[in-house]
Parts: structure tokens; C-alpha cells; sequence
């Protein structure tokens, strides 16, 4: 008998992602797409499998996707942190196909059921490398702070490179997108949820290095060879929002927050 | 002089230096120091500037003053320019503010010759002595050794620098004498087979002993500047082999040739920089580096330069079509290599993914293969791609369309609605 299709909502967690996986076997029912949000599944025409998260049974899964492969086990906990769209759905065919028929799959990158996930672990990948780089702290009286607008979930993979360079100082660093808040200090850091950030305004100090920081970056480009195809493709705008180099000084006195570099303005 | 004087002056004379890299080393956190060069194997990039190149370390001169008259040197000494020197403190204390906001990945330090050779370096390892040991940076630093120091200054600075390089800059000894008539070539080289002997030296030290000193860890690097004298690219691209092949470089580095003075013996102060030239040596350069091509295959007596409308690797499959088409079920690493629009990364990938199965063209693409350039030179289980329509006369139009829309702005024609009338 063919398993009934009906719509699952969950708290929007990897472990709530792995109950869910849990619950549909259990059960003998097939996703037809995932909620992590209340208004999602009103107007739905199938049936609604609310699932709690269960620490026990979300262990299990993930024990038996490790029995089938570590890296496979890896790359979903990975892929979970990614924008990629209806995510749960393509990570939940991933997962059947790795019950059905092993890891073999995973060495063809064209594999229609691969393809989607790793597609989008190499864009967030890449989001990462990118970030190692763009992120711009401030120094806020000794502690050092930083806001990124990122598409995918990064904060887990930027925390070890950022707590290790900076393994002396306190900082947080903020996804505007996520809400989501990186703490660390004295070897101990920490996500959690956050709405909103405030920040103080720049002291005298962060201000004269903002300047200088700017001041190098204006005189470093050689003006013959301007080409900013180029600058786009390397350093596209979406980034330029929170980079030092990119916002206007005024905001540093007139206390307004940062601006999207690319917002066109009106004068 | 006020500090940000000094580095937009100091800042102005370096950035015609190409290198700008932090690969090469991995240093871990060390308790009481600041920093570590672990971002990646592949280094970090922490900003773009305005002219599409990448911005990794604070690159500045100690000094811009300079008892050299190179010709084609902004900071020459008939040269009528401001001139300004960063105390080793100064330096240090920008060089960590700007690190711990994460601004940069390190320190790219160079010199005006102050006084002499000797004298420059002695100043250079001061001001990174301070940095390493008063400031415990911990982070990237990349070094020039002047030409013509001392080998126990060269020494010195490789303990302290991660990446060491020297600048040939002319690419022949007769660029060299007419230009730069204060270098010669043997006071370039010189420096450059000591590191390269250092560094091996102290990479077998450092499997006998845990602690032995690390000499300029990241290798050494050097940079040549592309457009100021006649030297072909086919001359430009047999020195770098031979670079690479004898004193083990890591990078070399163009730069094309901007004109920043009027002299007889240089292009005129109008003339374009060769960037498209610039960008096929670069293009040469990987290939040399990661696809088993030598510089023999690419260039010869006959095309002593390359076509500006291919890319090399293309050009050098047209001119080899016996070597093609290939098979991609069957064909091995080093021969897929060689395919237009194939690079390591998906002839990896092909190589994994066909033990699976039968490759279509689709499922090439999803690979990470550029179809549409590799086509021309490939069969996917014995057949080609369907619809195909070309012959040894008309692939060199064909490559040349696809790459057009690549070429810079200023070799097409664009039409635009806004263009103002008249």
C-alpha cells in the first residue's frame, strides 16, 4: 500500500528535521512539504503530522545514517544549515536514497537526488570562504563585534576559524538574517537566537582606524586598471552592507545604523 | 607627518607590487600571541578594491625614499614625490589594530633602498622583530629581500617573514641594463637560491628536530612586469618555467606595465596597460602550474605571443586536433586535463562519477565541465554532442564567439539606449 502524502510541521531544528524523518517511517507517511512556521500549513489540503522533537529518536536516525555512511551522516547536518529552497524535502529523498541503496550514490555529483544538495553545500561553502574575510569587526570598548547578512546559516562554520584567530578577545558576531548571535570569550563561545541588535556608537578610536582602514583601501586600487566587472564577480554587492570599506562615514556621526552599500540614494 | 598621510603615501608607492597572496602555511593559535594563518589552504581575500584585485595584506613600503633610479619606478629618486617612513612602532600598532578587526590577513612589507641594501633590510627586520616578539603577531607577513643585501639579512628576515620574495621585474638582462641600471641580474638571483636552499634546509631540520627554526614557511614568490620592454610572452613564459623548475617558486606574478613617467626608453605616458596580455600570461602561468602543460606546448618560434582572442589552453587544442576528441568514459586524468573547459576539479569529478554509470552531456555539466567550450573535443560514450555542427576550419570562429563575451568591455561594441545623442 503506497504511503499516504501528508504535510509535516516541526520546530525548524536539525534534530526536529531527524524526527520528522523518524515520524514518517513510523508512521507510513511521505512528506509533501515541511513546515517550521504556524501560518505555513493552513490552507492545506492534506493532513498535518505535527512532530515534537525527541532527542532519543533523532539520535537513532542519525546513528543509522552514520552506520550508512559518516560522510553522507556529515553532509546532511551541513546541508540542513544551507538556503537551499524545499531543503527538507531534497535532504529527505537524500536520506531514503541512502536507506535504499547505500552510499554509492555519493562518488556521481550528477546524481539527480545528489546534485541539489551538493550544489548548495558548495554555495554555502563558498559564502563561508568568502565571510572568513569580509566579516569587520568593530572594537566596542575591548570587545569585538561584527553584523553579516548572510544566505545561508554560517555562523556554526565561521565560529571555529573566528574563535581561534581572535582566541584572546571577546567578541560576538551577528546574522541579521538569521537573528542568530555568536558569543565568545576566554575559550567558550555560543549561538543563540536573537531579534535585534542594537550597537553602541563607534568610539574615537574605531573611528580613526574605520578612516585609515578606508583611506588604504581607496589608495591600494590602481586607477588605470579599473574594472569593477571584476570587483563585482570577486566581491559581489550583497556583502558590501556590513564591510567598513563600503559604508558611508556619516552614519559614524549622525548615529544612524549602516546602510546597504548598493541602496541607491537620493540626492 | 600625520599616520594617515604617511600611509596613503606608503600605501600609493606598493600597489603596484601583484603579490598579494596568504597561502602556503598553516599556523595554529599560540597561547600569548595574536592570530594564526589557518583560514584556508588556499588563503583569505578580505577585500576587493576598485580595480578587481584582490586585498589580503596591508601592503605598504617601510619607506618610499629610494637611492635607486629605475626608470620605471614611481619611487626612483629624480622622481619629484612626497616622502615618508613608518617607525617600526607605527607600523606594528596599524598592523594589529587593522588584523583584529579583520581587515587583513597580515603584513606585506617592502622598502624603498634607504642608504644601501643592507642598511633597508636591517630597518625591515627591526620593525618586524618588534611586531612578532613586543606584539606577538602571530599572523601572516609576506617580506621583500632587497637585492644585493647581505645572506645573514636575507636569513634573518626569512625567520621573521612567511613568504619571502625578490622582484625580477625585467624580464631580461638587456630590459634590465637599460632600465634599471642600478640592479644586475646576478644580485636578483642570488638572494632567490638562498632562500630556495634555506628553506629546504630547514624543512629537513625541521623533521629531525620539533624546534628548529621555520624559514619563510610559505616559500617565495617573485614578480615580472609585463609591457615596459620588448621581451615576448613566449620569453616571459620560458623564464617563469625555469623559475619554478630551479629555484621552486611558489607564484610568479605580472603586472602590466602601467606608465607612471615620460622617458625615451619606455612607453609613451598615454599608452593602455596591457591587461589582456597580462591576463593570457596568467592564464599560461596555471597551466604550467596544474595542468602538465611546459611552455614549449604552448608558445613557439612561429607564435611568440599569444592570441589575445583565445585563451592558451584553447588555442593550444585547436592546434592540435589529432590529440582530440576524447573519451570521456575512458579517457585518463592527465588527458582530460587537457580538454577546453575541463579543470582539475571536474576531471576529478568525471573520473569518480563514471565508475557509477554512463555519462550524458547533461550530467557533464552538472559536473562542473563548461559544455559548451569542451564539446568540440570530446565524445560521451562514443557519441557526440547531438546537434554539433563544426569542422577543423570554423572552430577557431567558434571558440573565438564564446570567448568575446568574456573579453573586456572596451574590445566589443556595445549598444546602448542611453548613449547621449551626437
Amino acid at each position: 500500500m503506497a504511503w499516504e502524502q501528508v504535510v509535516f510541521q516541526y520546530d525548524g531544528t536539525f534534530d526536529g528535521f531527524l524526527c520528522c524523518v523518524f515520524d514518517s517511517y513510523v508512521h507510513k507517511e511521505f512528506p509533501i512539504a515541511f513546515y517550521s512556521d504556524e501560518e505555513g500549513c493552513v490552507l492545506s489540503f492534506y493532513s498535518v503530522r505535527t512532530v515534537n522533537t525527541v532527542a532519543e529518536h533523532a539520535q537513532r536516525v542519525y546513528r543509522s545514517l552514520v552506520k550508512v555512511s559518516p560522510a553522507a551522516a556529515q553532509l546532511l547536518r551541513k546541508a540542513f544549515l544551507t538556503c537551499l529552497e524545499d531543503k527538507e524535502l531534497h535532504l529527505y529523498a537524500f536520506i531514503r536514497k541512502l536507506y535504499r541503496e547505500g552510499a554509492a550514490f555519493l562518488k556521481n555529483q550528477a546524481d539527480e537526488v545528489y546534485h541539489p544538495v551538493a550544489k548548495a553545500v558548495r554555495h554555502m561553502n563558498g559564502e563561508v570562504e568568502k565571510l572568513r574575510g569580509f566579516v569587520r569587526f568593530s572594537d566596542y570598548s575591548g570587545v569585538l563585534g561584527a553584523e553579516i547578512e548572510p544566505k545561508n546559516r554560517v555562523l556554526p562554520l565561521l565560529r571555529h576559524h573566528f574563535c581561534s584567530r581572535y582566541a584572546n578577545e571577546s567578541l560576538f558576531i551577528y546574522d541579521r538574517t538569521h537573528k542568530e548571535l555568536l558569543l565568545y570569550a576566554k575559550g567558550r563561545s555560543r549561538i543563540i537566537p536573537v531579534d535585534s541588535l542594537q550597537l553602541s556608537l563607534p568610539g574615537e578610536e574605531e573611528v580613526h582606524y574605520r578612516a585609515l582602514w578606508k583611506r588604504f583601501y581607496e589608495t591600494i586600487a590602481i586607477k588605470e586598471r579599473t574594472n569593477p566587472r571584476c570587483q563585482n564577480s570577486f566581491l559581489p554587492k550583497r556583502y558590501r552592507g556590513t564591510m567598513t570599506e563600503f559604508l558611508p562615514t556619516e552614519h559614524e556621526k549622525e548615529g544612524q545604523l549602516p546602510v546597504g552599500a548598493d541602496v541607491p540614494r537620493i540626492s | 607627518m600625520e599616520l594617515l598621510d604617511k600611509l596613503t603615501i606608503l600605501s600609493d608607492a606598493a600597489k603596484y607590487d601583484a603579490a598579494c597572496t596568504s597561502s602556503g602555511v598553516r599556523r595554529g593559535f599560540q597561547p600569548g600571541k595574536i592570530g594564526n594563518t589557518t583560514s584556508s589552504i588556499a588563503g583569505c581575500c578580505h577585500s576587493f578594491s576598485a580595480d578587481g584585485r584582490c586585498i589580503t595584506l596591508l601592503k605598504v613600503l617601510m619607506t618610499n625614499c629610494c637611492v635607486y633610479d629605475c626608470k620605471y619606478c614611481v619611487n626612483r629618486r629624480s622622481n619629484d614625490t612626497r616622502r615618508a617612513a613608518f617607525t617600526p612602532k607605527e607600523l606594528a600598532e596599524l598592523t594589529i589594530q587593522f588584523y583584529r578587526r579583520n581587515y587583513i590577513e597580515g603584513l606585506f612589507l617592502s622598502s624603498g633602498v634607504l642608504r644601501s641594501p643592507d642598511y633597508t633590510m636591517e630597518q625591515m627586520i627591526h620593525a618586524l622583530r618588534i611586531l612578532r616578539q613586543d606584539y606577538g603577531f602571530n599572523g601572516y607577513i609576506h617580506a621583500k629581500a632587497i637585492p644585493g643585501s647581505a645572506p645573514e639579512l636575507v636569513q634573518q628576515l626569512g625567520l621573521l617573514a612567511d613568504r619571502l620574495s625578490v622582484n625580477i621585474e625585467l624580464p631580461s638582462q638587456a630590459g634590465l641594463q637599460m632600465l634599471a641600471p642600478d640592479k644586475t641580474k646576478q644580485a636578483i638571483l642570488r638572494p632567490m637560491g638562498q632562500i630556495r636552499d634555506q628553506a629546504r634546509q630547514s624543512k629537513a631540520e625541521l623533521v629531525k628536530y620539533k624546534h628548529a627554526p621555520v624559514f619563510a614557511p610559505a616559500g617565495q614568490s617573485t614578480q615580472l612586469i609585463v609591457g615596459a620592454t620588448r621581451d615576448t610572452d613566449r620569453h616571459i613564459l620560458h623564464l617563469t618555467q625555469s623559475l619554478y623548475d630551479q629555484y621552486q617558486l611558489k607564484r610568479v606574478f605580472y603586472s602590466a606595465y602601467v606608465p607612471v613617467v615620460e622617458h625615451s626608453l619606455l612607453p609613451s605616458i598615454d599608452t593602455k596597460p596591457p591587461l589582456l596580455r597580462e591576463h593570457r600570461l596568467y592564464q599560461a602561468d596555471w597551466l604550467l602550474r596544474f595542468y602538465g602543460f611546459r611552455a614549449e606546448e604552448l608558445l613557439d618560434e612561429e607564435h611568440p605571443d599569444f592570441n589575445p582572442l583565445i585563451d592558451p589552453k584553447c588555442n593550444w587544442a585547436i592546434g592540435h586536433l589529432n590529440h582530440f576528441p576524447v573519451e570521456i568514459m575512458r579517457a585518463d586524468y592527465e588527458t582530460l586535463l587537457r580538454v577546453p573547459g575541463i579543470g582539475p576539479t571536474s576531471a576529478k569529478r568525471i573520473i569518480s562519477a563514471r565508475r557509477t554509470g554512463t555519462l550524458r552531456f547533461e550530467d557533464l555539466k552538472k559536473l562542473g565541465v563548461v559544455v559548451k567550450r569542451a564539446q568540440f573535443f570530446i565524445t560521451c560514450g562514443g557519441r557526440v554532442r547531438e546537434g554539433l555542427r563544426f569542422s577543423a576550419a570554423t572552430i577557431v570562429r567558434q571558440m573565438e564567439d564564446i570567448e568575446r563575451g568574456l573579453l573586456p568591455a572596451s574590445q566589443m561594441q556595445q549598444l546602448s539606449l542611453f548613449d547621449p545623442a551626437g
